[in-house]
């Protein structure tokens, strides 16, 4: 069975000026036991509302507009914060959030910060027990547990702080780790090192399965079992990695597949791709193809009609002249 | 070669901040020569010393040992720093903080204009800055009035460009001009500045984090590391022969899809559709 | 910009600046048609509340409701005056020195501290008893603007170094503009909101200040004011006989003059301070 169940999704946010963002709107996804499904998007493509969409976190200006997310078939998206805080967060469905680097509270040590997850779930848990649980936990994921457990985070290098993030965030075990852009200010050694570790606690079942979302696809190719590419709130194509990065039919997945430049010999002769222009306003109502402004290969009808996220062949496309 | 066909050379340049225990050495002893016109990468992770470096080359920093030269002659010896502002200029990472959000981009464009010994008339610096405009693809109209966050990250990157088609100077700085410009808008920043580069003769110095980026473009690439350049060379000799550990970790460490980068595969594979 | 209709949203800032404006009205407008007269004797010394005298009399027979407003006047304007100096000074030096940095940022850093150091109510009250017989209110509030000045300075640098190293400060370097240029193009229109911010403080501070010399018997010989009303209540032992009038009102009028400055301010700070936006 499905562990994560998205289904039609749809979240906005209402701005300090009243109006109404779709940030996401109509995602439909499933996500079995030990698989790692990677979200290609960039910046304003609704990644992080969708994120806060499936742990069930509407907290306003967030609100979901309509559609369901269920975790082991029960619904959570209609839970009030304090039931999902109990059940869910932290236990079933966990974040690992963009720039966690900064999301330590610089004036608590990191042993506070982490009982506090363990309390979350359960009041009674005395001290001794926690702390003994923190450092086998701290210890299995490569860390000095006695020195980084009885520090302040800004005592620690960085590569440290995401380790302890992520140590954090998977402490009650979670079946679902969603990684928002876990690796992007860190250098490529430690970006390295942050995957290993995700994976290793994979290996060992501490979480089941992960979402893993990133601009960068050279990342997804080492990482995801299946990948989907964000454009404007919904997703526009699905599949498997090697599917989505070596034979993308989405123009966008090709667009920013050719916009990668790498070190490798004859690339200096490769033009990379371009596209003008900048993705659409969702303030507003859109007819047809989000793309279609951009699109290279645009057709006459494509502003006109609505693109359906379709089975073509082996993956799925939002596009009607994929294939 | 003879010594002024170089544009920027350094003769074991430092710089160092703070005093005492709490110094930190930016810079350290870095020696290199940029030829005239090329194109060249300065290649490393954040903290090593990269941006500070560009800054000397700049001015905006001055080296706290070594000699630094411009073309043949010692980087301070123009009192006037305006003067080497005439022949360096730069682009910044974050085309939003770059240009102060109180003025429209348009009278921010037109600043560029003090630097100039004579002012040109102000027909001319209008029509100036709309042939600037076009010259990376902006309909000047389009932007009358308008204030920086009005305008998206590619199109305020792009203004950043068409300030050096205005100031037109022999050398320009890019500092990560990439990085935070959407994937679909990165091809053509780069084509603009291979723009520039053929009109104006520039010699450019990026600097990246990207060693893809570098690869692409330049014709010498220096990784640094820790405040040291640790290896310089052409691109291919830096990709494919590295000597240097520093370098030689770098590209194992850089994600790409056509090389094996875990050493692992991911848990589980699974079918769509 | 948009962040003013933030602003009108917030209710605390609603709540201050309404009260603020009452304040206002009562010292501006009010005598427009009241007849405020503290001059004349119309009873004896700390008569009792009536239906002609709703505040009772003074310690001299005047008409208390007359003098609390020409007093709360006076405390405006003086709290108005110091804020002002204290401001314009503490920026000037301020952003000089937090632009400048190095040794000029030194140097003034050091005399800001040192001036910082000074007990400024010991100053005040000597320089105030020094001049017998010339205390009108602008030179107290000269004297308490360039004692008050300090802090604006410090809170200011603070400022103005950390706009240093933005980008558009570079690029303005690089297009030639002299340091002058700079501060009055690129750094000063960030640190609007927060210069206006410390002037309300300032204003508040300098109200609070003048009450507290004034109650000490050394305010302006010239003009009534708050604390002298307070004064005059202490050494005519009000308190004693009871006269509640005599000091309490004048003490709520203080209290919520501050009070409104105060709450602005900090409801203007989550409006304008982006990490408390969050």
């Amino acid at each position: 069975m499905a562990v994560l169940e998205v289904e039609d999704l749809r979240v906005h946010y209402l701005t300090r000026f009243g109006d109404k963002i779709q940030a996401v709107d109509g995602v439909t996804f499933s996500l079995e036991e030990g698989e790692i499904l990677g979200i290609a998007g960039e910046s304003g493509c609704g990644k992080t509302t969708l994120v806060s969409g499936c742990l069930g976190l509407y907290i306003p200006p967030l609100h979901l507009t309509s559609g369901d997310v269920r975790i082991n078939g029960e619904s959570i998206a209609r839970m009030s914060m304090d039931e999902n805080r109990k059940k869910v967060l932290g236990q079933k469905v966990a974040m690992i959030p963009q720039g966690a680097l900064n999301s330590l509270n610089p004036t608590r040590k990191i042993k506070d910060m982490a009982s506090d997850m363990i309390l979350s779930h359960d009041e009674t848990v005395d001290p001794k027990t926690i702390y003994e649980r923190l450092r086998e936990r701290f210890d299995r994921i490569g860390l000095d547990s006695v020195e980084v457990l009885n520090s302040y985070p800004v005592q620690l290098p960085a590569g440290t702080k995401q380790r302890v993030v992520i140590g954090i965030s998977t402490l009650l075990n979670p079946k679902v780790v969603i990684a928002d852009e876990p690796t992007s200010a860190l250098d490529v050694t430690t970006q390295k090192a942050v995957i290993r570790l995700l994976f290793e606690l994979m290996d060992e079942r501490i979480i089941s399965s992960m979402i893993f979302i990133t601009h960068e696809l050279p990342l997804l190719r080492h990482v995801s079992s299946s990948i989907a590419v964000m454009y404007a709130g919904q997703f526009v194509e699905v599949g498997t990695t090697e599917q989505v990065i070596f034979d993308g039919r989405m123009p966008y997945t090709r667009a920013l597949m050719g916009s990668m430049l790498s070190a490798e010999p004859g690339q200096r002769d490769k033009k990379p791709f371009a596209i003008e222009g900048a993705p659409p306003n969702l303030g507003k109502p859109i007819r047809g193809c989000r793309f279609a402004e951009r699109c290279p290969v645009v057709q006459p009808d494509c502003s006109s009609t609505t693109q359906e996220l379709r089975i073509v062949r082996d993956r799925q496309v939002r596009c009607k002249y994929a294939s | 070669m003879p010594a002024d066909s170089y544009k920027f050379e350094a003769k074991n340049v430092s710089r160092v901040f703070g005093t005492g225990k709490k110094q930190v050495t930016a810079v350290k002893n870095v020696s290199f020569s940029i030829k005239d016109r090329s194109i060249i990468s300065l290649v490393g992770e954040s903290g090593c010393g990269k941006t500070v470096l560009a800054k000397m080359l700049l001015r905006l920093e001055t080296p706290t040992s070594g000699d630094l030269f411009f073309n043949g002659k010692p980087i301070a010896a123009e009192a006037d720093p305006r003067e080497h502002w005439r022949q360096v200029q730069a682009v910044f990472q974050d085309p939003f903080s770059a240009f102060n959000q109180f003025f429209t981009i348009r009278a921010q464009l037109k600043s560029s204009f003090n630097l100039f010994k004579q002012k040109p008339s102000e027909a001319e610096m209008e029509e100036r800055v709309d042939q600037a405009l076009l010259n990376v693809n902006i309909k000047p109209r389009e932007i009358d009035g308008k204030y920086p966050f009005e305008l998206s990250g590619g199109q305020m990157q792009r203004m950043l460009l068409a300030r050096i088609f205005i100031l037109r100077p022999q050398v320009l700085i890019a500092d990560e001009p990439t990085s935070m410009v959407d994937a679909c808008s990165r091809a053509n920043i780069l084509e603009y500045l291979m723009k520039l580069k053929a009109e104006l003769d520039m010699t450019i110095v990026f600097v990246t984090h990207d060693i893809g980026l570098a690869y692409f473009v330049s014709d010498a690439i220096y990784i640094m590391h820790k405040g040291e350049i640790v290896e310089q060379g052409p691109p291919d000799q830096v990709t494919q022969t590295p000597t240097n550990e520093v370098t030689k970790q770098l590209l194992a460490d850089i994600p790409n899809v056509h090389h094996d980068w875990l050493g692992r595969e991911p848990p589980v594979r699974k079918k769509i559709a | 910009m948009k962040l003013f209709k933030g602003l009108l949203k917030s209710p605390g800032f609603l709540l201050g600046a309404g009260l603020f404006l009452l304040t206002l009205i009562l010292a501006f407008v009010v005598p427009l048609f009241m007849n405020v007269d503290t001059e004349t004797r119309v009873g004896l010394a700390y008569m009792p509340p009536s239906a002609q005298h709703w505040l009772g009399t003074d310690h001299m027979g005047v008409d208390m409701l007359s003098m609390l407003i020409a007093g709360l006047r006076s405390s405006l304007e003086v709290g108005f005056m110091a804020g002002t100096i204290a401001t314009v000074l503490g920026t000037l030096i301020g952003v000089y020195g937090g632009y400048k940095g190095g040794l000029i940022d030194d140097i003034l850093t050091l005399g800001t501290n040192l001036f910082l150091v000074i007990p400024s109510l010991i100053v005040l009250i000597l320089l105030s008893t020094s001049l017998e017989e010339g205390r009108s209110l602008f030179l107290i509030a000269l004297f308490i603007g360039c004692t008050a000045w300090t802090w604006s300075a410090r809170a200011v640098r603070a400022q103005a170094s950390s706009l240093r190293a933005r980008d558009h400060v570079n690029l303005a370097r690089i297009n030639g503009y002299s340091t002058l240029g700079i501060v009055m193009l690129h750094i000063l229109p960030y640190l609007l909101s927060y210069i206006f911010m410390v002037f309300i403080l300032q204003t508040a501070a300098g109200i609070l200040t003048e009450a507290s010399i004034s109650m000490l018997g050394l305010g302006p010989y010239d003009s009534v004011s708050l604390g002298k009303i307070l004064f005059d209540a202490k050494a005519s032992e009000a308190l004693t006989d009871g006269a509640w009038w005599a000091f309490v009102p004048a003490m709520v009028l203080i209290t919520v003059v501050v009070f409104a400055l105060f709450v602005v301010n900090t409801a203007m700070e989550g409006i304008f301070n982006p990490r408390l936006r969050k």
